[in-house]
């Protein structure tokens, strides 16, 4: 544990379009706080980077809070670095120690193409979320809360798996580059309460076929989502979606 | 434009106000709904609500969200909970109840009539949640479970954990994503507006600026819907997400729409204090800790000790000294003034002596860990992760910091803004927590606009609206889009040395100094020079490297802060106007003996309407009387 100010050494992915050639740019981050959180290492980077008219390193972030799921980032190899269960934002400098190399790059995966910098496209998130990720109940007449009971254990596991907040880290990290963690813990969720049942059947079936068509790769157990996921969502989710999906693709005849 | 602010307010008893009104305005066919376009600017509770429910009804919605998914918007982040008025606790709430808190706890200046309607529909903002899939705390028997959070005495808090705002905005996501896929929503992600376009003194479509490849884009639309949020990061540190700004009010003001109380900043108490000068923002820890963290600071000044060493007869648990029915419960404003007035007399603790303690150790020995665990881990575990030190062992240290903001756009009883055409939902709009917000009013407020309120209202204004009557052809359109351009190219052609981040920091100092918790006459004169001579050095100053043809981060960030330079001193000048004392705005020049907020009735008793005048011109003022025919004015006392 440092608490002395340090003096780190970046390897930071630089590209400049969607298809364009990237490559890893040396950066020293200089004067860092333990007490500063890793993207406001960055910020300093950048605004040394601003002195010298030089453009900014892109990076996704937004609540700075861990809760938002738009940062991202692959550091040192980790999707979120080395802390478990904590976003990027939430990973403070007092994890490293002066003098050390870091290497920066974003996610990964075929269903996640570079924007820009460490920049990606996640839009095939929210695909799959239309496909299916949701009950069909229009605003107003819905029933009084009250009127249908949920055992207590059941709205806990459905909570457990509605605190995904679709960052991706489970696809950086996946060799397969899968979404079945996402996907799950969405399917999880609904499967749990009595309000997902009327669409239970399809919903499985029309997210993960979605999913397949974005580019995201099948599940073969490596289990590196859960271990990465910042807010780990268990991976009984992967279980109880597949069991949904085969359900569906017996009874549907699809 | 329209000077005039007719807040159109309905009929009869207050009870039955908003029925009345539904059955008066205008209802647009449901088969001429399809041929309407809705623009909306924001997809967090209010944005992504709205945009649903109206798509549901018929209308053909454009949602816009400069994040990369409509789902991290910053709603996201609230943590408590939300207020409805079920009763469900059997512990005398009702809708008036709801509604008398609200009020009084807004330091009686809100409109009575907003108010009243949102804890009527507060009831069925849960159902609907509910019945989305939203998983709210449950007891053993299964029903919805519920706290009291600060100010209330009654338990009419819904939550989930610690994270209420993240599983309601999932929820309103849901349903927004049913729509995108049905075609009913178009979606914009990563797509900043940059202007409202006004035709004929409608509002009648904005400017885009798409962030991740620059294009300039016209959309032309029947009404325009800005749901863009609050304008905390005028302050640089706040609890609000990096990326939240008060551009799309900002730009509509501009073209003529009011902004109402703008001075109205809620500083929230509970937060981790500032750990050095790279902070680039604060984290809440919600309120709710409140229920069984007891606040205190050593009797003695500049009391080093650990706080395991200090005894309990050395210990000041000042809010439950000075306020014995509330105690550690009183509502954010008296809670956060308190804070402050303990370290301005020297009492703070920690490194920097801006910090109070907000211990657990009572109810960790009364409840057991686990029991704290259940109800606050995320909590801990995010005070743990960001200070390195263990909330159950330790006390946390908390300190103010800036939260929400109630002013906002003004509306009407429709939500609508002065320019007609233009509705503003959530907290980008002024209407419903007056001085103060309470606890757990936010999600409420936001969720009511979006599901139950602007769905019904807009109604009334598109029905006398030809539908498509106005295109991108009409010159208003280019115009806008020619004044964007010449704003990106200004930007980037100062070609200066410093970060607009550099600029943003200074401006929150000056914020923070003399339009903060506390503020006078001298300081916020002082104030408004200060961002007057910051703001011309930003403008000769900043560093915008690159284009706007490309993604460009410090270019869109730029942007923002020149609009919060000129929005600081527009909060100035409101603050120095407002010699009185209310809820979160308090003049020092203006306070009782005790040293609680002063308020003047007889002279504030006022919507403070600010109209834009040009370039460097001081802005003017209308005012909207505030009439209480129910919950009658007067002192607030928590004691």
């Amino acid at each position: 544990m440092t608490t002395q100010n340090m003096t780190l050494n970046l390897k930071v992915w630089r590209q400049d379009a969607p298809g364009k050639k990237g490559k890893f740019v040396s950066y020293i981050a200089k004067d860092i706080s333990p007490d500063m959180s890793f993207l406001e290492m960055l910020d300093i980077v950048n605004a040394d980077l601003a002195g010298q008219k030089e453009m900014p390193v892109a990076f996704d972030h937004d609540c700075r809070e861990g809760i938002c799921g738009m940062c991202s980032l692959v550091i040192n190899g980790k999707p979120h670095g080395p802390d478990e269960g904590t976003t990027t934002c939430q990973l403070h400098m007092r994890r490293f120690t002066n003098g050390d190399t870091i290497w920066i790059e974003p996610w990964r995966a075929e269903a996640f193409p570079v924007v820009r910098d460490l920049v990606v496209d996640r839009s095939a998130f929210d695909s799959i979320i239309q496909a299916g990720g949701f009950v069909s109940v229009n605003t107003g007449g819905a029933p009084d809360a009250n009127a249908l009971p949920i055992a207590k254990e059941d709205a806990d596991m459905a909570f457990d798996a509605a605190t995904c907040i679709g960052c991706g880290a489970c696809v950086a990290a996946c060799p397969n580059a899968s979404a079945m963690l996402f996907v799950g813990a969405k399917v999880s969720q609904l499967a749990k309460l009595p309000q997902g049942q009327a669409e239970r059947p399809e919903r499985a079936l029309n997210m993960i076929t979605q999913m397949d068509k974005e580019g995201f790769g099948a599940c073969t157990n490596h289990y590196e989502c859960t271990a990465a996921c910042p807010k780990s969502i268990p991976l009984r989710v992967i279980g109880e979606m597949n069991q949904d999906y085969t359900k569906s693709l017996i009874f549907s005849g699809r | 434009m329209a000077r005039e602010l007719n807040s159109n307010l309905p009929e009869g008893p207050i009870e039955q106000r908003w029925d009345n009104h539904r059955f008066n305005i205008k209802l647009v066919n449901p088969a001429n709904k399809r041929k309407y376009k809705v623009i909306v600017v924001g997809s967090g509770l209010a944005g992504a609500s709205a945009s649903a429910t109206m798509a549901e009804l018929g209308y053909q919605v454009d949602c816009f969200c400069f994040q990369d998914s409509p789902r991290r918007a910053h709603s996201i982040a609230a943590q408590g909970g939300i207020n409805a008025a079920k009763n469900y606790q059997n512990d005398g709430d009702s809708v008036y109840r709801l509604f008398y808190d609200t009020v009084k706890g807004g330091d009686f200046r809100s409109r009575e009539d907003n108010v009243y309607r949102l804890a009527q529909v507060s009831s069925n903002i849960i159902d609907q949640c509910v019945a989305q899939g939203v998983p709210f705390a449950r007891d053993y028997g299964g029903h919805l479970a519920n706290r009291s959070f600060g100010g209330a005495q009654v338990s009419r808090t819904f939550y989930a954990r610690g994270q209420t705002g993240q599983q309601l905005l999932l929820g309103a996501y849901s349903a927004l994503s049913r729509q995108i896929a049905k075609g009913t929503v178009n979606m914009h992600t990563r797509t900043e507006m940059l202007d409202v376009v006004v035709v004929d003194g409608h509002a009648k479509g904005i400017i885009s600026r798409n962030l991740t490849t620059g294009e300039i884009t016209q959309h032309s639309a029947d009404a325009v819907v800005l749901a863009s949020g609050g304008y905390g990061n005028v302050f640089f540190l706040s609890t609000n997400a990096m990326g939240s700004n008060v551009t799309a009010a900002f730009r509509a003001y501009k073209r003529g729409a009011a902004m109402a109380n703008p001075c109205y900043t809620q500083i929230h108490p509970t937060c981790i204090p500032v750990s050095g000068d790279h902070q680039s923002k604060l984290t809440l820890m919600s309120e709710s800790l409140r229920n069984d963290g007891r606040i205190w600071v050593p009797k003695k000044k500049g009391d080093t000790r650990k706080p395991s060493d200090i005894p309990e007869s050395e210990r000041d648990y000042y809010l439950e000294r000075r306020y014995p029915s509330f105690g550690n419960l009183v509502p954010r404003d008296v809670a956060s003034r308190a804070a402050k007035l303990a370290c301005d007399e020297g009492f703070g603790v920690g490194k920097t002596g801006l910090g109070v303690y907000l211990d657990f150790g009572h109810a960790i020995n009364r409840l057991g860990e686990d029991a704290i665990s259940a109800r606050y881990g995320n909590l801990f575990d995010m005070y743990h992760k960001i200070t390195d030190e263990n909330p159950y062992k330790t006390p946390m240290r908390i300190f103010p910091a800036v939260h929400y903001t109630m002013g906002g756009l003004w509306v009407d009883y429709n939500l609508q803004s002065n320019l007609p055409g233009l509705f503003v939902i959530g907290e980008a709009n002024f209407s419903d927590h007056g001085a103060n917000r309470l606890g757990a009013s936010a999600l409420m407020q936001g969720l009511a606009d979006g599901y139950f309120v602007l769905p019904y209202t807009i109604g009334h204004y598109l029905a006398d609206a030809q539908p498509g009557s106005v295109t991108t052809d009409d010159s208003a359109f280019r115009n806008a889009a020619q004044d964007t351009d010449a704003r990106l190219d200004a930007l980037l052609s100062v070609d200066g040395n410093k970060s607009a981040d550099w600029y943003h920091r200074e401006l929150g100092k000056i914020m923070w100094d003399s339009c903060g918790m506390a503020r006078n006459n001298t300081g916020l004169k002082q104030g408004i020079e200060s961002i007057q001579s910051l703001r011309k050095e930003f403008w000769q100053n900043v560093s915008v490297p690159g284009s706007a043809k490309e993604m460009n981060v410090a270019l869109a960030n730029a942007g923002r802060v020149a609009d919060f330079l000129e929005h600081g001193e527009l909060m100035c000048h409101d603050a120095l106007t407002r010699a009185e004392s209310c809820g979160g705005h308090f003049r020092e020049e203006y306070q009782t003996d005790e040293g609680e907020a002063k308020r003047n009735d007889e002279d504030y008793c006022h919507v403070s309407a600010w109209f834009y005048e040009g370039e460097n011109k001081t802005p003017t003022m209308e005012k909207e009387d505030l009439k209480f025919e129910y919950v009658k004015p007067s002192q607030r006392s928590y004691k």
